[in-house]
């Protein structure tokens, strides 16, 4: 094989000036769920990229034209499903909105305890992942460990570890289980005591310092403008989080505080992810002492709750009912609303219209990964390509609600 | 707080907000389209509004306002960081129709664009980089318009050709129709609701006569079509 360049001189070796492109995905270990990235590349520094997401689309928002608004719930679980809980309950609340209904005081602590166990797992599992990729594999264990712990008392009360499918409009699927307070009680503690252990190794740690640090930042007024939502945002300094600002299930009663961060870096997406998981559990240490043992569960409305199987075998008017709500659906009234939660990842929001019909004219799923995403072209550009694993993973892109 | 916004809007540009709506506390201006980028950028930097932060960009198609009326409701969401209100701009374009785009106002109305071209196939002026993003570039159609059937498929890759054999001896929706709604057959003029509970609802005849009784230019099958079988996109749904 003959030189590059025979004609310079041997100390005048340079490599070729033009940028190298680099596939990285769709299929690649640090790209959690399946994207590509484009890198265009000078040497190892990242000169520009493009970002290509869509890989896990399915037509969820489609799909949800299809059936009755009950059956979206099987849909939104696979959105986010880290955090399924937190889908069901925004979509539920959405559905709410629009028939204009409030569902019971007990409902509403019911459903801050799962969305906050959901949204400790999500977190957990956000920043787990991130110690791995950093080649830290202990804490990863550590994590996953107590969120093991986690789909366990979600288990108990759902039935399924991932795909719950337990929220209803006008309510839950079922009452609260008698073993709840006391496994939420159990699991606080090894929550706090896997949050000390992978801050004593982790936050200090030069190593992860070096890497995180000052790597992937991010100014306050280009992630507004780019619609960045949840942990990402508040790293940046923005204190906005939809539980403080438009509450919703009751949260402005509890006392909880938010975490921001401070240059927007990949370190401090960390921090604050660790500290919302320190927060949600003081949420639930309030949530199961309000919790009360009796009261209704669902709405008092026969034609958005199903009736109790008992009397729809035995009274042909809960079979009537039963029959009115599986076969036409629940039938929200005309008009078109947004309503919106704070997800694992940010703002999740449903955009919904109704046509009067059981069948959703058209479900809009805003998802924080898709916007939160396309910051990670800012961040990630000009920097090495060791960087983009550690910033990509602290977006936390999760494919089934990223590309729906 | 944001109703104040809503007055403001209308002071300010009058005819050109063509309505404003406040259903179930989601306050909402229809906009004209020439506007649409006007107003946005008077909303992001108006002292009184501050509109820094985007937060959704999406559309629906009503096919059967036209016509009369264009076709698709484009919406966008935002709020403001600093004095925590919420507003949603609404513009009505027609098919075709170009509609002038947000990114110069918001970064984040770049993907949420594209993904309203890709699946709405609304056209933006002045978008960077305007292609496709959850679909493939072969992708034909724009699968979120109504009149896209939901069952369609479009691989990239043919399916594997099993032969009868290994095939359910039934279609994959038999019996119940996949979408409740046959959006093509409502375009159409032919209003039959493919859900048996709807259509008696709406004083129609029960879908599941449709079978015998559509004998319109695609007369019903033999054999139910295959969503599998290799070849070219199928439709499932009541002409099954």
């Amino acid at each position: 094989m003959e030189p590059i360049y025979e004609h310079e001189e041997e100390t005048a070796l340079e490599l070729p000036a033009e940028p190298m492109r680099l596939n990285m995905g769709p299929s690649h270990p640090a790209m959690h769920g399946t994207i590509k990235m484009l890198l265009e590349l000078d040497g190892e520094v990242i000169k520009n990229l493009d970002i290509v997401p869509g890989y896990l689309h399915r037509g969820f928002e489609k799909s949800c034209e299809r059936g009755t608004w009950t059956q979206c719930f099987p849909y939104v679980d696979r959105l986010n499903y880290v955090s399924p809980m937190l889908n069901n309950v925004g979509f539920a609340l959405a559905v709410e909105k629009l028939i204009d209904i409030e569902v019971p005081e007990r409902c509403k602590i019911y459903r801050v305890i799962l969305g906050e166990l959901a949204r400790i797992s999500d977190h957990l599992t956000c920043n787990a992942a991130g110690c791995m990729e950093l080649g830290a594999f202990t804490p990863f264990l550590w994590f996953m460990k107590v969120r093991d712990w986690v789909y366990d008392i979600l288990e108990q009360e759902t039935g399924a570890r991932i795909t719950h499918t337990f929220g209803r409009i006008g309510g839950m699927a079922k009452p609260p289980t008698d073993g709840l307070k006391q496994a939420v009680r159990d699991v606080i503690p090894q929550v706090d005591k896997v949050l000390a252990e992978v801050s004593a190794t982790m936050v200090r740690n030069r190593i992860f310092m070096d890497r995180c640090q000052g790597v992937g930042c991010l100014s306050q007024e280009r992630a507004l403008s780019l619609g960045v939502t949840g942990p990402m945002l508040r790293a940046t300094g923005v204190d906005y989080d939809v539980r403080k600002a438009y509450p919703y299930s009751g949260y402005e009663t509890y006392d909880f505080e938010v975490p921001i961060g401070h240059d927007g870096d990949t370190y401090d997406r960390f921090m604050v992810r660790m500290e919302e998981v320190r927060q949600s559990c003081h949420i639930l240490q309030q949530a199961i002492e309000r919790l009360p043992d009796e009261g209704p569960i669902n709405v008092d409305d026969p034609r958005i709750i199903l009736p109790e199987k008992d009397e729809v075998y035995s009274t042909i008017e809960a079979t009537i009912a039963h029959f009115k709500i599986v076969m036409e659906g629940v039938k929200p009234p005309k008009g078109a609303v947004y309503s919106y939660t704070e997800g694992g990842n940010g703002e999740l929001g449903f955009y919904i219209v109704s046509d009067g019909s059981g069948t959703p004219y058209r479900v809009r799923c805003r998802p924080p990964c898709f916007l939160n995403l396309k910051s990670a072209e800012d961040m990630i550009r000009g920097n090495m390509i060791a960087d983009v694993v550690p910033i990509f993973g602290s977006v936390n892109m999760i494919g089934g609600e990223c590309d729906r | 707080m944001s109703k104040q916004v809503l007055s403001l809007l209308q002071e300010r540009f009058g005819a050109k907000i063509l309505a404003v709506d406040s259903f179930r506390g989601d306050d909402e201006a229809l906009v004209a389209p020439e506007a649409w980028h006007e107003v946005a950028l008077f909303l992001r930097d108006d002292a009184a509004c501050t509109m820094d932060h985007f937060i959704d960009l999406t559309a629906v198609d009503y096919p059967e306002r036209e016509p009369e009326q264009p076709r698709f409701d484009v919406l966008v969401s935002m709020r403001s960081q600093r004095k925590n209100h919420r507003l949603r701009l609404k513009v009505r374009v027609r098919d075709g129709q170009l509609l002038d785009s947000l990114t110069s106002v918001w970064a984040g109305a770049n993907w949420t664009e594209r993904e309203v071209y890709d699946l709405f196939g609304v056209r933006f002026k002045g978008h960077p980089d305007l292609r496709r993003i959850l679909l493939y570039e072969e992708f034909v159609g724009h699968p979120l318009r109504k009149d896209y059937p939901i069952a369609q498929t479009q691989p990239l890759v043919q399916y594997r050709d099993v032969g009868p054999a290994k095939l359910a001896p039934f279609g994959s929706d038999e019996g119940q129709p996949f979408g409740r709604i046959d959006w093509l057959a409502r375009m159409q003029g032919r209003n039959q609701q493919v859900s048996p509970a709807i259509a008696v609802q709406h004083g129609q005849q029960p879908a599941l006569s449709i079978r015998t009784e559509d004998t319109g230019p695609e007369a019903p099958q033999a054999q139910p079509v295959r969503p599998d079988q290799p070849g070219q996109p199928d439709q499932l749904g009541s002409k099954a």
